[in-house]
């Protein structure tokens, strides 16, 4: 498995990626300024950002595995994030595994953790819409 | 190091002071860390909600071929939004979790326009707050994000590191 591509937003807040499990890439970001919420912790809204770059990246793998990543385009529909403990001024990792991938629909849910991967910071299932991407018209 | 001990500080006097200033707190919590960096705004509020803004920017985009804004900032602006209409509606602040944060992305925010949600706090109990949002980038009836989420109220004292 190749490494995911991350897009602008997730670069700037200093996402990387870590290492591939079990075919589905793990995402990390460590903390900083950028992502700090209440002073000392880590912004839910990181956190949520975390858990879709790594819903993302582990759809994007499942589809390359099939051979046909490139010709779809993942809209993402909706998330639902279950906050578990306060993100603590640490490296945080998030994976994603893909539930079920339709033609039309995917549904995705995502973890993270810190320190001890048994115990998760907070979770998300994803809903995406896999639409075909527009294959350019010859001549 | 300095600052974000000053700005833990200011958060802490803020918490224990009695009166409560949601344009004061919107602008003072948007203007460091993870808010801060994100360049949101406080827009208004009322007894119940609050308005806050997020300009696009070029380096939060999550998709470079079309120039749409990732979903990421949306959910940030969402949480700091849905959460402050909370305290609107509490007229004082108490500190407070995210225990749970829904999203249903509705449509792609318009590349270069400046995203608004308004989040309204529609009760509170004992220990917890439930609110709803929506986020838009200039029509409210066509909007790109619709939220609901509860947080806990929680007595921590160690809710800030200072």
């Amino acid at each position: 498995m190749s490494a995911p591509i991350l897009p602008p937003y997730a670069r700037s807040m200093g996402m990387v990626f870590d290492h591939d499990e079990n075919g589905s890439p793990v995402i990390a970001m460590d903390f900083s300024d950028r992502n700090t919420g209440r002073p000392g912790f880590l912004h839910g809204g990181a956190i949520g950002g975390l858990l879709e770059m790594a819903a993302f990246a582990a759809l994007h793998a499942h589809l390359d595995q099939q051979g046909i990543d490139a010709d779809i385009r993942l809209k993402p529909v909706n998330i639902s994030i279950e906050y578990l403990r306060s993100g603590l001024p640490q490296r945080i990792f998030a994976r994603g595994v893909v539930v079920r991938a339709g033609r039309r629909v995917a549904n995705v849910r995502a973890e993270a953790w810190q320190s001890d991967r048994d115990k998760a910071v907070a979770s998300c299932w994803m809903n995406f819409l896999l639409a075909p991407r527009k294959v350019p018209v010859e001549g | 190091m300095t600052e974000d001990k000053g700005h833990a500080a200011d958060v802490v006097r803020l918490m224990q002071e009695g009166t409560f200033a949601p344009a004061h707190w919107a602008k003072m919590m948007t203007s460091h860390g993870h808010s801060g960096f994100l360049d949101m705004r406080y827009v208004a509020h009322g007894d119940d909600w609050i308005e806050l803004a997020l300009p696009w920017r070029e380096d939060l985009v999550g998709d470079p071929e079309t120039g749409v804004l990732a979903s990421g900032p949306i959910i940030s602006l969402l949480d700091n939004c849905t959460s402050m209409s909370a305290s609107a509606r509490m007229k004082r602040f108490r500190p407070q979790v995210t225990l749970d944060l829904r999203i249903d992305y509705v449509r792609a925010a318009v590349p270069g326009k400046t995203i608004v949600a308004r989040s309204e706090c529609y009760q509170i109990t004992r220990s917890m707050a439930f609110v709803r949002g929506i986020a838009h980038d200039g029509d409210i009836t066509d909007p790109v994000a619709h939220a609901a989420g509860i947080f806990m109220l929680v007595e921590t004292p160690n809710w800030v590191k200072q």
